[in-house]
């Protein structure tokens, strides 16, 4: 064979498709920071119809198409009849256009297919969809306020299921904080704050005395959530034992690895009694006790930025309460 | 004048013998194949400069097995329930006949197998041992480093002991700190929002069925890569590394396979 110069393009030129996809992965990329769920979605679906036009226009070929493309040459002595190829009908034949075995092939990998689908996807289903539907608010009832003195600090554990006993045990601080002038009414108000570290999770301890050295009595009562304790406490602040996270009374960070402040409960009185609703996230609390100005946001998971220019990097939660 | 002499008592014994151990060899051969296999697999040649350096990867797969045999057996005992499963450590470690040994050699043979993963590793790295054509089985053993990395995490919570549950907590939460996927990927790991019996069945399963699995089949492929391109001759070794192994024309083997390739490399249809 004689060296041939390819000096000609043999290849089409890009068309709408990869463009087009493109363009839907940047819309996905600007949803992202603007508004996720609705730019975000536009930009997936144009995404998707353009990948499906770059799908059927670089499988054209594949699927018999006769596509205009400038044929590779190979010798002097082979470019003519190559040309004259690519210019002939390829259903020259027409008895061999759609033959026995092409169908035999094309339904054994089709009903493979079929058959793999049927097996696997419920099989991944039922893998990976209970960690995200279904997932229970439960509603925490830790006993009647007035056995929660005002002004006083207390460490309450409870179960949050008791079907899955101790495992559902947490620990929220609770601060009675009487009550406030909203509008024309009096509501109670509580700084209930829970003890998830908010750089990875663990436990977060109150920095102080607690329990009857203080000379108050723990609160032990069994409620709808199983054995409550409430152990009373006298914090400087709240510090996690793992890396060392601290937060003051307010569960602002002070010092530590931790990314924001403490996560705290929604509450409300139901029958004089205390209960606690879903938990959300708080990036930094002003002020203090009933007076504090709180800025809230949809319960995130530890370590994960709610405020600030690194919210970006978590769009999109996982559905939970 | 040489006189054959009839084979003495001992010498016929000797023959009835060797062909007692032949038979079964020479009826599995003849029906599988194994035998010249495992021959093959035995007796292939490999550089003559090599040294202990490189029995750091038969090490390695000693070690998986030590664990892939006492995991199989610690799984008989032990219980993955949020009740039982502490409970049932003790009870292996305190009342089984020699649990407490099988229970010290999963334990302390999961820090062997991943220090001598990463001295393999190191071996592989500090010999070139990765350059072509052994770039797969590179990337290959990535994989296992990682899947062995997950074993360990997904091994840590078994116990079901405080630092259990608090390092997996702390483990599944830095995993949610990974941008955009990360809260997903940690609410999968944890099976819910909260981490509990579900996540000890779900760690245990990927502990003892899905990741030994995975680690079983790419050491499957590993092996059968170091067999296909040899045992690399160490840096400082006269001879060239390896022997040539495309001897075919090229795509001759994948001809006919696509559609794409028929009648392109004149060598199908």
């Amino acid at each position: 064979m004689d060296p041939v110069e390819h000096d000609q393009p043999h290849l089409p030129a890009p068309t709408i498709g990869p463009v087009g996809f493109a363009i839907g992965v940047v819309v996905i990329l600007i949803g992202l920071i603007i508004n996720p769920l609705w730019i975000s979605t536009i930009g997936a679906a144009v995404a998707v119809i353009f990948a499906f036009v770059w799908a059927r226009e670089s499988t054209a070929e594949l699927r018999g198409r006769h596509v205009a493309v400038e044929p590779e040459v190979r010798a002097a002595g082979a470019a003519a009849p190559a040309v004259a190829a690519e210019a002939a009908p390829v259903h020259a034949d027409e008895s061999e256009r759609f033959p026995r075995s092409k169908f035999l092939e094309a339904s054994t990998l089709g009903l493979g297919a079929v058959i793999g689908g049927v097996v696997t996807v419920p099989i991944a289903g039922f893998a990976v969809l209970p960690a995200f539907l279904g997932q229970k608010r439960h509603e925490v009832d830790l006993g009647p306020v007035t056995d929660i003195t005002e002004g006083q600090w207390y460490i309450a554990t409870f179960t949050t299921d008791p079907s899955q006993g101790e495992t559902s045990r947490r620990t929220a601080f609770v601060r009675n904080n009487g009550s406030v002038q909203s509008g024309s009414a009096q509501v109670p108000s509580f700084t209930i704050i829970s003890n998830r570290c908010a750089h990875l999770g663990c436990p977060v301890q109150a920095n102080g005395p607690t329990g009857s050295i203080l000379g108050i009595k723990d609160v032990v009562e069994t409620t709808a959530n199983g054995r409550v304790t409430m152990i009373p406490t006298v914090p400087a602040g709240f510090g996690c034992p793992c890396h060392g996270g601290q937060y003051d009374t307010e569960g602002n960070r002070t010092a530590g690895p931790p990314v924001r402040g403490l996560d705290r409960y929604d509450f409300e009185i139901k029958n004089g009694r205390l209960i606690l609703l879903s938990m959300y996230s708080v990036s930094q609390v002003d002020g203090t006790g009933a007076q504090a100005k709180i800025h809230k946001y949809k319960l995130a998971g530890p370590g994960e930025h709610v405020a600030g220019v690194e919210q970006i990097l978590y769009p999109l939660q996982p559905p939970h309460h | 004048m040489v006189t054959r002499r009839p084979p003495s008592k001992a010498q016929a014994r000797r023959e009835q013998m060797q062909a007692a151990v032949n038979f079964p060899l020479d009826w599995l051969e003849e029906r599988s194949g194994l035998v010249g296999g495992v021959k093959y697999f035995l007796f292939r040649k490999v550089p003559g400069d090599i040294n202990w350096m490189q029995t750091l990867g038969s090490a390695t797969l000693t070690a998986f097995l030590v664990q892939a045999v006492t995991g199989v057996i610690l799984a008989m005992y032990y219980k993955p329930t949020p009740e039982a499963a502490y409970s049932s450590i003790q009870n292996i470690t305190d009342h089984v006949t020699m649990g407490w040994l099988v229970r010290g050699m999963h334990k302390w043979g999961a820090s062997v197998f991943i220090i001598l993963m990463f001295m393999h590793m190191g071996r592989v790295f500090l010999f070139g041992a990765y350059k072509y054509p052994r770039e797969l089985n590179w990337i290959v053993g990535v994989l296992l480093l990682a899947m062995g990395m997950m074993e360990g995490f997904t091994g840590y919570l078994l116990p079901w002991d405080q630092t259990a549950y608090w390092a997996s907590v702390v483990g599944i939460n830095l995993n949610g700190t990974a941008p955009f996927l990360g809260p997903w990927l940690a609410q999968f790991l944890r099976s819910g929002q909260e981490i509990g019996a579900d996540t000890l069945t779900r760690f245990y399963s990927l502990h003892m069925l899905v990741l030994p699995g995975m680690i079983a089949g790419l050491i499957g492929l590993h092996l059968y890569l170091i067999i296909r391109l040899g045992v690399t001759s160490p840096p400082w070794s006269p001879e060239a590394a390896g022997e040539a192994t495309v001897d075919e024309a090229p795509g001759e083997l994948r001809a006919g396979l696509t559609r794409a390739g028929r009648g392109d490399d004149g060598a199908a249809s």
